[in-house]
């Protein structure tokens, strides 16, 4: 089973996230920030990350900088989960290695869709 | 809804846009009809029955309108769309190099997301630049044209199927809301349209996108839409149907295009029938819908 780390501050879309993704036959592993997200990397990089943008301690943009840069940390699929909905955003996240960009609020046919479009499902 | 009132209503259907109710769909009429009803001031099916039966046509259209549309997403299954960019545009390239021109219809184009993700693709062809690429859109619904031809989506509709950096690449933001830009938008005409009607003033077409729309019509209307598409198909032309539609079966007008599930060629061996595919007896010059 491929597992995904679903990075987000809110319990609430964690929640949300994992019922999705679960349904979509992911193992789910949960963080609640940037720091946490990295910790859980270093243990064992999952398949895919799903990666809201600000958040305490250490934020998505900069979890994905220091994620790239690790060993192997390019092969994780990132899709950023995030309020941040404008293009100057989006493009700030592709052009540090992110592979989609989910826009809140969401739903399970967006989430599929994008997890399609990376080659995940 | 009475029986009679849903028999009423799956007739004028049938007859004014070829949409084919099975008998257990009333929650579809439903869904769709109350709120229409409720707009124009009637209480419900019942009011609005009555209304139909009492012959008042921009009604009519409006709840074949309502029956008719349906959602659409960009780059809808994805895989026919990675058959244009990988087999389907390369080889026209090839085939139309001395013509220099394309022409795609987009039959059944609802709120534009096919034409355009199609005029995506297109654009980003190198080979095709310089080009005259005609994209025809056609659709029984006049609103659903509007919609399409503003090419303004909400963020929930550019997330569904369009890949992330095509919005960059594509749209400009609007607030909440995101426009394609002019030279996407420019490159689709849009027209409505009837399939079950005559549609061979539309000309040859290259490339016919007839998806998830067909799965609406019964077997007879099936049989005689494909015997028109394979007359305004180039004998080289390619016909995409959506996931669950099929010629087999039903129609020795194409042949399933080599490896490429949901695209069919000409069927050039075959002899010519006389009298087939004929249009039908239809009050309505609008409609198409998917």
């Amino acid at each position: 089973m491929r597992t995904c780390l679903v990075v987000d501050d809110s319990s609430v879309i964690r929640k949300v996230a994992r019922r999705i993704l679960e349904g979509l036959d992911f193992q789910i592993i949960e963080a609640e920030d940037g720091e946490k997200a990295l910790e859980a990397c270093k243990r064992s990089l999952p398949d895919a990350i799903l990666l809201d943008w600000n958040m305490p301690i250490m934020d998505g943009y900069e979890f994905l900088g220091n994620l790239r840069r690790m060993p192997g940390g390019d092969a994780p699929k990132v899709v950023f989960c995030t309020t941040e909905n404008d293009v100057a955003h989006i493009a700030r996240a592709l052009h540090a290695g992110a592979n989609e960009y989910i826009m809140k609020p969401f739903d399970k046919d967006i989430v599929t869709a994008k997890f399609q479009e990376v080659g995940l499902i | 809804m009475t029986p009679q009132d849903y028999e009423f209503l799956r007739k004028i259907l049938k007859e004014r846009s070829g949409l084919d109710l099975s008998s257990d769909k009333q929650y579809l009429v439903e869904s769709r009809l109350i709120p229409l009803a409720r707009r124009v001031g009637l209480s419900g099916i019942g009011e609005l029955v009555q209304k139909l039966k009492a012959g008042t046509e921009p009604l009519t259209s409006e709840v074949v309108e309502a029956m008719t549309t349906n959602e659409t997403f960009f780059f809808r299954d994805k895989i026919p769309f990675d058959h244009l960019k990988e087999a389907v545009l390369p080889a026209l390239v090839q085939a139309r190099a001395s013509r220099r021109a394309l022409r795609i219809w987009c039959a059944a184009s609802s709120t534009g997301q096919e034409p355009y993700s199609i005029a995506m693709c297109v654009k980003d062809v190198a080979a095709l630049a310089g080009w005259r690429v005609e994209i025809v859109a056609t659709d029984l619904s006049q609103d659903v044209l509007e919609k399409s031809k503003a090419g303004i989506y909400s963020q929930f509709e550019v997330q569904r199927g369009l890949p992330i950096q095509m919005l960059v690449k594509h749209f400009k933001q609007i607030g909440e809301l995101w426009q394609l830009d002019a030279d996407i938008r420019g490159m689709v005409q849009h027209r409505q349209l009837n399939l079950l009607q005559d549609f061979s003033h539309l000309g040859t077409f290259d490339l016919i996108f007839c998806r998830n729309v067909l799965i609406y019509f019964d077997q007879d209307t099936k049989v005689g839409i494909f015997e028109r598409l394979s007359r305004l198909l180039e004998s080289d032309g390619v016909l995409a149907l959506g996931a669950a539609e099929s010629v087999v079966g039903l129609s020795d007008a194409f042949k399933p295009y080599p490896e490429r599930r949901g695209l069919y060629r000409p069927n050039t061996a075959r002899a010519p029938r006389a009298g087939a595919g004929s249009v039908m007896p239809l009050r309505a010059v609008a409609s198409a819908t998917r």
